[in-house]
């Protein structure tokens, strides 16, 4: 029953959701890993008024869906900003703000793994704070997280069918569409996993060749 | 008390008052008064639990007192003048006065993924604005002062112990401290590896105007280059004094045990 005909049918089609795919988990792991940096120095701030809010934020998007996230975005943050709605810009702003709150949880083992003699002898030679974060804490503190880092691109790729919920006709929207138009299922459904599956074993080689690289450099 | 600290006789490079400090309710410093004079070289001794590393560490801002005051050069480290009022010192003003301190640590405490060079040159580029070049040439002269020029590219985690500590001093001397602060700084390391970097205090001692405090329990060091040794006992100065009168005759029994329990 499996058709080859309607596999090579749908397949474009599919690249094409899938090139969106890519798009917004490019832009959205970008945004997740500055926005998860800034958190995560926010919350160690001595000043609360800083680490207060911050901490709040991290935890209020971290436990709600990012489905009610992007719902909610869509329809009532952006509108409400006088931002013109674009499905796919909501979809990066929501995919990079749920997983800052990750980044930043993976950010704050590095940097805890840091030892307070290196925070001590910034001082000492009276680096500011934000310059001992720039030139000794963070290089120390994030090429060890970098395979967890990367675990979060995968799981943030793997999330991205949400993105269909607010009109981004991305990969698995795609195939969906087809099979309603052509009572066919089982090929663009199946291709999707293929593709799903190609990225997210591709994306991993890529972390790992990351991490080691980034192990020879701090050598 | 902004009195006494003004009527202190000469013109003392640190001066510090009625300095207290607690850490989790135990008090580690128990009012703490002392000048150290321009050039002046102090070696503070003490049993472990004494305060000598928290007074260093008080000096170089890494911890705050809760009562007393630190000047340095003339101005405080917690409070400034605004409006003839002593106020609580802002951000600024903290690093201007720290600015004029340097300190080595028992751990060394290299920054493990740069360079020797990069180690010496950070924060003079960071910190004072230097160029590459002028910040390069600087590490070059204290790097030779303490005697490994030639381990520029190397990174810390190849140098030994007695390297390391002699790359900590360079990097803090790069800084041109008026004061600098050794937190026992030969006690990690291997006995085989203490004649250098004693060698270098040495030379430090001898050659120049720079004022050195040194937490240190090498009491035969500090005779040979202290021009004074500040015993700390309990959290307070029990007794000071030039290092021979100290050693030879000390005039509190508490002085007498630690001396004859660290022979």
């Amino acid at each position: 029953m499996w058709s080859w005909d309607v596999a090579a049918d749908v397949l474009p089609l599919l690249l094409r959701g899938l090139w969106v795919t890519v798009q917004a988990v490019f832009w959205g792991m970008l945004l997740a890993l500055a926005l998860g940096l800034v958190w995560s120095v926010l919350r160690r701030s001595r000043r609360r008024v800083l680490a207060a809010p911050a901490s709040a934020a991290v935890e209020f998007v971290r436990s709600t869906p990012l489905l009610v996230q992007l719902y909610f975005l869509y329809y009532f943050v952006l509108p409400g900003c006088g931002v013109p709605p674009s499905a796919f810009l909501t979809g990066v702003l929501a995919l990079g703000m749920h997983f800052s709150c990750y980044t930043a949880e993976v950010y704050r083992a590095g940097i805890d793994a840091v030892p307070r003699g290196q925070w001590e002898a910034a001082a000492a030679l009276n680096l500011t704070r934000l310059q001992t974060y720039r030139h000794v804490v963070l290089p120390q503190a994030i090429p060890p997280v970098i395979p967890a880092l990367g675990n979060y691109l995968i799981a943030m790729f793997k999330e991205t069918p949400l993105l269909s919920a607010i009109t981004v006709v991305e990969i698995l929207q795609r195939a969906l569409n087809y099979g309603s138009e052509h009572f066919r299922y089982l090929e663009p459904l199946t291709m999707v996993g293929l593709l799903y599956l190609l990225v997210s074993l591709s994306a991993a080689a890529l972390v790992r060749r990351l991490e080691a690289w980034a192990r020879l450099e701090n050598a | 008390m902004t009195d006494s600290l003004r009527r202190a006789d000469g013109n003392p490079i640190v001066r510090v008052r009625g300095l207290y400090k607690s850490f989790g309710g135990v008090e580690v410093l128990r009012g703490i008064d002392a000048d150290f004079r321009r050039g002046e070289k102090v070696a503070i001794i003490g049993s472990s639990g004494s305060g000598k590393s928290t007074l260093l560490r008080l000096l170089m801002t890494l911890e705050r007192p809760d009562a007393g005051a630190i000047e340095v050069d003339g101005e405080r480290l917690w409070t400034m003048r605004r409006k003839g009022r002593e106020v609580p010192a802002n951000e600024q003003h903290v690093r201007r006065v720290r600015g004029k301190l340097g300190m080595v640590f028992q751990h060394f405490n290299l920054f493990p993924h740069m360079t020797v060079l990069e180690n010496v040159t950070a924060a003079p580029r960071i910190v004072l604005g230097l160029s590459a070049a002028e910040a390069t040439a600087r590490a070059h002269r204290w790097l030779g002062l303490v005697g490994l020029d030639d381990k520029v590219d190397t990174h810390p985690a190849r140098l030994s112990g007695g390297q390391k500590q002699r790359v900590a001093i360079a990097r803090a001397l790069a800084m041109e401290p008026k004061v600098m602060l050794f937190d026992e700084i030969t006690s990690g390391l291997d006995p085989l590896l203490v004649g250098e970097v004693l060698n270098v205090l040495r030379d430090l001692a001898h050659g120049g105007d720079v004022t050195m405090l040194l937490v240190t329990h090498r009491m035969d060091f500090a005779r040979e280059i202290a021009d004074r040794v500040v015993f700390l006992d309990a959290g307070r100065i029990l007794e000071q004094g030039e290092p021979e009168d100290l050693f030879r005759s000390p005039r509190h029994d508490r002085t007498r045990q630690f001396l004859a329990s660290i022979r």
